[in-house]
């Protein structure tokens, strides 16, 4: 037998409602896009679950690595200007 | 500074209750671990297909027909959103498809015996899932990112089936005597093996303690049994099913139900590929497995060549 094949991944992400953000559901096999949206329907809106999806080819999806963890996400808590709280704001100032 | 790839790291983040995503740092033992439990739950979605499946051209009604297909077709998402999961420790589908194909991976036992009448149905529905919800609800809290995610959403779409298997149950009991015999006789069958699906008490099973350690498991064997059977006797009872046990009792001070011994000889005889359709069960998923090779390939094939044809025009 020929070595099987199981399609390329592709990974699904799907707004649930309209001017929500679209959120990772899953991945789905697929060998194009045509298919990739197929399964990514049957697979992962059954139930009403979402009104838009996205299906992006899982190798052109970059993550970055757990080990720049410190050096991308520190909080920078020296750059406390960056908080509206920083500021001082005259006596009497309303809705600012 | 902390070392990010030692097991101590490792498990300070857990006990914290921080989930693990693919590219963290993860012990060898468990990314093992996961792969081994999250294959063998993705292949016991999609070979418990079978059983139910063997009923849908005698579903005794065109709703129950229509109920039927819609929670094998959820079996068979269930599947595939655990295989996407498990994908995330670096196995293939194919891999995966192998070490099932070949007997290398697991599914649940229960999916050895047989669906032999409308009232078996009835019982997988209330006895099968229920089991198998009670271990997804605690595993929706489990460590890994992915399988916690997938496991979140499997557990949306699991309550339907298991009502929709105690409405058979409900309706037969109501029914005719001969239908009242039928529904005994399937509980009776479907009750010990589902007790089972929660595998060996928890002093007999070895794998337990790193699994508990690293929260993929959240709760052991016998007490996610034990939550079973507390829920399921009082359902039983409300529609006038007998638990096939004589010594079973409500204990009044823990308000827990004692059962006789669970006969698990029986179990390992069947989880060593010798129940009533094991091997029915294989053969049936590589018969088809193969007869669908030809589909995948003109995929391919046909993905190749527009993928041609763009180059051209571009
Ligand atoms: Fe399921
Ligand atoms: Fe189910």
């Amino acid at each position: 037998m020929a070595t099987d094949t199981q399609l390329d991944l592709w990974e699904v992400f799907i707004q649930s409602k309209s001017g929500l953000p679209y959120i990772h559901s899953g991945s789905v096999h697929a060998s194009d896009v045509k298919m990739a949206m197929q399964n990514a329907r049957d697979i992962y809106t059954r139930r009403g679950e979402g009104t838009s999806i996205w299906v992006v080819p899982a190798k052109h999806i970059s993550a970055s690595n757990p080990d720049d963890n410190d050096m991308l996400f520190d909080p920078s808590n020296d750059k406390i200007y960056r908080h509206p709280t920083f500021y001082v704001m005259p006596e009497g100032a309303k809705n600012i | 500074m902390h070392n990010e790839h030692s097991d101590t790291h490792f498990q300070s983040r857990i006990d914290n209750g921080e989930h693990i995503e693919p590219k963290d740092y993860m012990p060898e033992g468990y990314r093992k671990h996961l792969i081994r439990q999250m294959s063998q739950h993705a292949h016991s979605e999609v070979i418990g297909m079978q059983p139910e499946g063997n009923w849908i051209t005698r579903a005794p009604s065109l709703r129950s027909k229509q109920i039927l297909l819609a929670k094998i077709q959820d079996e068979g998402g269930h599947g595939l959103y655990l295989y996407s999961a498990v994908e995330t420790l670096g196995v293939s589908r194919a891999e995966l498809i192998e070490q099932l194909q070949t007997g290398k991976a697991k599914y649940s036992s229960i999916f050895n015996y047989p669906a032999l009448n409308w009232a078996d149905i009835g019982a997988i529905g209330w006895l099968v899932d229920g089991a198998a919800i009670v271990n997804q609800v605690s595993l929706q809290r489990t460590s890994y990112g992915p399988y916690s995610r997938a496991m979140v959403r499997i557990c949306k779409e699991e309550s339907f089936h298991q009502r929709q298997g105690y409405e058979i149950m409900t309706t037969m009991m109501r029914g005719t005597k001969d239908q009242q015999a039928m529904a005994q006789d399937a509980m009776n069958r479907w009750w010990w093996p589902a007790l089972m699906m929660f595998g060996p008490h928890d002093s007999d099973s070895p794998r337990s303690g790193d699994a508990v350690k690293w929260k993929i498991k959240r709760e052991t064997n016998d007490e996610l049994r034990q939550k079973f059977i507390d829920k399921t006797i009082p359902q039983a009872e409300l529609i006038g099913l007998t638990i096939p046990d004589k010594n079973f009792k409500l204990d009044e001070k823990t308000g827990h139900y004692t059962l006789s011994p669970i006969n698990w000889e029986e179990f390992h005889r069947v989880v060593a590929g010798h129940g009533p359709c094991n091997k029915q069960r294989l053969d049936h998923h590589i018969k088809y497995h193969q007869e669908g090779a030809w589909v995948r390939e003109a995929a391919d094939a046909y993905k190749i060549k527009t993928a041609k044809k763009e180059l051209v025009t571009a």
